[in-house]
């Protein structure tokens, strides 16, 4: 206890006074400390004894400074030896720190002193470049050094990179080794024949770095062969980025369908099945979304080990939640209004503002912040496309949504109570179904659904007394669109509208293309009023 | 005159008030001194202004819902554009007066960069031109609008939520900076209109003036279209289009003329609005809005002359009474303002004074009939007789 006190003082004063260069030179491995030792007078060897300690960090940084001493861009101030890599602005230099290459602002030429270099000292250098990083014993490090120098083209860098192809066991690694060995032929005087083939290894990689790269070879060389690869080369990537463009506006879509999908699927079971227009459908979402913001506060404050299990947690709440809501809607007011549509609209709308309105006098009318769990966040690479995880589980989670909603409709007693309702009521009352009683039910299935729907949105929207409003008119959209009664229309409805919004984006802008998909749904209602999937029979308009 | 037995008293009551209000607030509010009791504060003068506009908005509504049986979620979008004509020939008189200097160019215009004039500006300039385009533009939108909705039998709640649509899209496509109406901020920073100072109480007047004659001339003609021969062919289509049309008749056409005229009137309001608020911009074509104003008609009564213009007075005037006395408490009054007067209202104040009036002459009618009934049973034929 004693001696625990000292050594706490200590290492608060090392963390008060060393956060600035002492810190550095305390670590012995570390090569921003390692780095400042070009600095001052010295003999050839020993710069070359500091290339090989830079190298032995096995820190890819060090590779700029490494790069900058062989280019003669290494200098040291004149007063405290202090290292940079420095470029002529006029009359000044404009220097960078060595290993991070932020910028330190401009100094006098005469302030600075080149670290001195001849050829030896750069063998040395390209030798610890290429041993630096592409021998490293993790096949990752491996990995970042290949990408490093492909980026850096850099022509001196073949050899090591021979060496290292050569050496090297895992596939993947190894191809991106080739990759880097075919920007630095480009960059290179190799002969034509070499640089084509190097063409071909690019055209393999076809990604938008490559292709920069290919463009502007071929526009420098004047070699028929090499600049015909190369335009050959160039054609291949461009079809390739094309494609990936186009996989990623479907994705986009297929995400923003199924963000649409959530929230109608719930009206497509209260207006498609019930014929009830429910304009508080979208608060219906909002309460499931500040359900799950109460669940994370609740968890944030008494067990936060269970956040991870947060929205699992918050999504039976939400439908509860939800669903109670709207059952009390049901019996209190909207059953009063069945067969008066648009007193119906009104009513509901009135109690869209109430619900807004103490939303937004419990909570605040800000935002309040929703968490996302770890498996929600991040993203990952497929081709040149990054899909980001909670895009892709709120796809699976609509999906999963639908299906089951498919299912409660098709195979269960409620389902079937449900469907002779809404196609005979009086047959199936006459048949003993408690016809009030499943329309309750009904509409607090579709605003239950609603309030999960609410979980899966507060983890990609604000969770606002607003964000009901944002998707009511969409939702009314999707399920006219799609055609009222239909489960299936909404799904295509929603991933229809989804992709074709991602499509015109592009082209038209965000606004524009969701105005020109209003315009056209509007426009696609002449056409079709009863939607793409129309329920068969006869209709009378009353 | 057929109108004047038409109409009734009370309508004629209504526009006799109507009138009454366009001379006498001006009067009192220039004539009185500021310690009369009866002096209008100049401030009040603008604010009943866009009362009486609301009204003219609500009346529109109904002769389109309350006499033809379609609900339009899409109003305020008519209302709006009529305002954004004006205001567009508001913006051209400033001239060099703006905050830039530029004599041809809106500020904004000048603040994006913009080097001449849209195409769409031009003529705005002239006050006939603008008042030309405040019936057109809106008139023509819903012409269009409804004759392909109408065409294509799109009815009910599928109209209501597409007129909504309809409202969504144009505030979201005015909302764009390079749409050239102002973007977000809209149209404002207005300094005259025909030459008078647009901030002058004597301007304020005769704007609230024309307001007032407006919403009288929009009573009258709203009462010469329903009580004529095509009025009673909308409340036929409002009560039984499929019956109409069996008939033989053209529903298409009845809703589309209605519409028309309907969105021409709410053109005319919002053009009416704007240089007695001083602003547009795109939240007028809220969805929101458009439903305030259907519950103005709600709450007056729809399917009468007076009950929209005393709905949209009233819900207006505890609107501003509210948000001044308790903000957080107004959108509860509304929203529950919604649910009893479709719940327990059905046929708004008007219309719920008329059925219990005539509800109780048929019961009193009825007892005097079975008082008369009795009596005669009772009469014994005088044997003098």
């Amino acid at each position: 206890m004693n001696r625990s006190i000292p050594w706490l003082l200590l290492s608060l004063a090392v963390l008060l006074f060393g956060l600035g260069p002492a810190a550095a030179q305390q670590a012995e491995a570390d090569p921003a400390a390692i780095v400042q030792k070009f600095g001052g007078k010295q003999s050839f060897d020993a710069t070359e004894a500091v290339i090989a300690e830079l190298a032995a960090t096995g820190d890819e940084r060090v590779a700029r400074a490494l790069r900058a001493l062989r280019e003669g861009d290494l200098y040291w101030r004149e007063g405290d030896e202090a290292v940079f890599i420095a470029t002529r602005k006029g009359s000044d230099y404009e220097i960078f720190d060595p290993l991070t290459g932020d910028s330190a602002g401009t100094v006098p030429s005469g302030d600075l002193q080149k670290v001195r270099v001849k050829n030896s000292i750069r063998n040395a250098v390209t030798g610890a470049l290429g041993t630096l990083t592409l021998r490293a014993e993790n096949p990752a490090q491996r990995m970042r050094a290949a990408s490093t120098l492909f980026s850096d083209a850099d022509p001196e860098m073949i050899g090591p990179l021979d060496a290292a192809i050569a050496a090297e066991e895992d596939s993947a690694v190894k191809a991106r080794m080739q990759e880097a060995r075919a920007s630095a032929v480009l960059a290179s005087d190799l002969p034509a024949a070499d640089k084509a083939a190097a063409a071909k290894v690019l055209a393999t990689r076809a990604d938008r770095e490559s292709l920069t790269m290919l463009i502007r070879f071929a526009g420098a060389t004047d070699d028929p062969v090499a600049k015909q690869a190369a335009d050959a080369a160039i054609v291949a990537i461009q079809n390739n980025i094309a494609f990936w463009n186009q996989t990623q506006n479907i994705w986009y879509g297929l995400s923003l369908g199924s963000v649409l999908l959530l929230a109608a699927i719930g009206l497509a079971i209260t207006f498609g099945v019930m014929g009830v227009i429910n304009m508080a459908h979208g608060e219906m979402v909002m309460l499931g979304a500040y359900t799950t913001f109460m669940v994370q506060e609740l968890i944030r404050n008494n067990a936060p080990g269970l956040f991870e299990w947060s929205l699992t947690i918050a999504l039976p709440l939400a439908f509860l939640v939800s669903g109670t809501v709207g059952l009390v809607m049901e019996r209190g007011l909207i059953r009063f209004l069945y067969g008066r549509p648009l007193e119906t609209l009104l009513a509901t709308f009135g109690v869209s503002l109430i619900l807004q309105q103490a939303v937004r006098t419990i909570f605040g009318p800000s935002n309040r912040q929703v968490g996302n769990p770890d498996w929600m966040s991040g993203a990952f690479d497929v081709g040149l496309m990054s899909v980001t995880w909670n895009r892709l589980w709120i796809i699976v989670f609509a999906l999963v949504v639908f299906l089951a909603l498919l299912a409660v409709l098709n195979r269960t007693p409620l389902g079937l109570q449900m469907r002779a309702v809404t196609q005979n009521r009086r047959m199936a009352a006459a048949m003993g179904i408690r016809t009030p009683w499943v329309d309750a039910m009904t509409f607090a299935l579709g605003s239950g659904i609603a309030g999960i729907a609410g979980v899966a949105l507060s983890q990609i929207d604000n969770v606002s007394p607003n964000l009901g409003q944002g998707y009511i008119i969409d939702s009314f959209m999707v399920v006219v669109f799609g055609g009222v009664g239909n489960l299936w229309g909404t799904l295509v409805g929603a991933m229809t509208l989804g992709i074709v919004n991602k499509f015109l984006e592009p082209y038209a802008g965000a606004v524009l293309g969701k105005i020109v998909v209003l315009v056209l749904i509007i426009l696609f209602i002449q056409k079709r009023p009863r939607g793409l999937f129309a329920q068969k029979g006869r209709f009378v308009d009353a | 005159m057929i109108l004047a037995r038409f109409l009734g008293p009370r309508v004629w009551i209504l526009i006799a008030a109507i009138l009454a209000a366009a001379i006498l607030v001006p009067l009192s509010n220039l004539a009185l001194p500021a310690d009369h009791p009866l002096h209008v504060p100049s401030y009040l003068v603008p604010l009943f202004g866009k009362y009486v506009c609301y009204a003219l908005l609500a009346l529109a509504l109904d002769l389109v819902w309350g006499y033809c049986g379609i609900l339009s979620l899409g109003h305020g979008a008519f209302f709006a554009l009529g305002g954004y004509a004006m205001g567009m020939y508001l913006m051209r008189q400033i001239g060099a007066r703006g905050v830039y200097g530029n004599p041809e160019l809106p500020d904004f215009m000048v603040f994006l960069n913009w080097k001449e004039l849209p195409w769409y500006w031009t003529g705005f300039d002239q006050f006939w031109f603008a008042a030309l385009m405040v019936m057109l533009v809106p008139g023509l939108l819903a012409f269009v609008f409804g004759f392909f909705a109408f065409r294509s039998r799109v009815t009910g709640v599928y109209l209501s939520i597409i007129t909504q649509a309809m409202t969504y899209a144009l505030l979201l496509a005015f909302f764009r900076n390079d749409m050239g109406f102002g973007g977000n901020n809209g149209l404002t920073d207005f300094k005259d209109i025909l030459g008078f100072s647009i901030q002058a109480d004597a301007t304020r007047a005769g704007l609230f003036a024309a307001s007032c004659i407006a919403l009288a001339l929009g009573v009258l003609l709203v009462g010469w279209i329903t009580r004529s021969k095509l009025g009673k062919l909308m409340i036929a289509v409002r009560d039984a289009e499929s019956r109409t049309r069996f008939i033989g008749w053209r529903p298409e056409y009845v809703k589309l003329f209605a519409f028309t005229v309907s969105a021409v009137m709410a053109g005319i309001a919002g053009a009416l609005y704007v240089p007695q608020v001083g602003i547009i911009n795109p939240g007028e074509f809220s969805p929101v809005n458009s439903i305030e104003i259907v519950v103005w008609a709600a709450v007056g009564g729809r399917g009468t002359l007076i009950g929209p213009v005393i709905g949209a007075l009233l819900v207006n005037y505890g609107k501003t009474v509210f948000t001044a006395l308790a903000p957080e408490f107004w959108l509860f009054l509304l929203g529950g303002l919604f649910v009893f007067v479709t719940l327990l209202l059905p046929r708004g104040i008007v219309g719920t004074i008329d059925h219990g009036w005539d509800a109780l002459r048929a019961t009193r009618r009825a007892k005097e009939a079975e008082k008369g009934e009795t009596a005669g049973t009772d009469v014994v034929p005088d044997p003098a007789e």
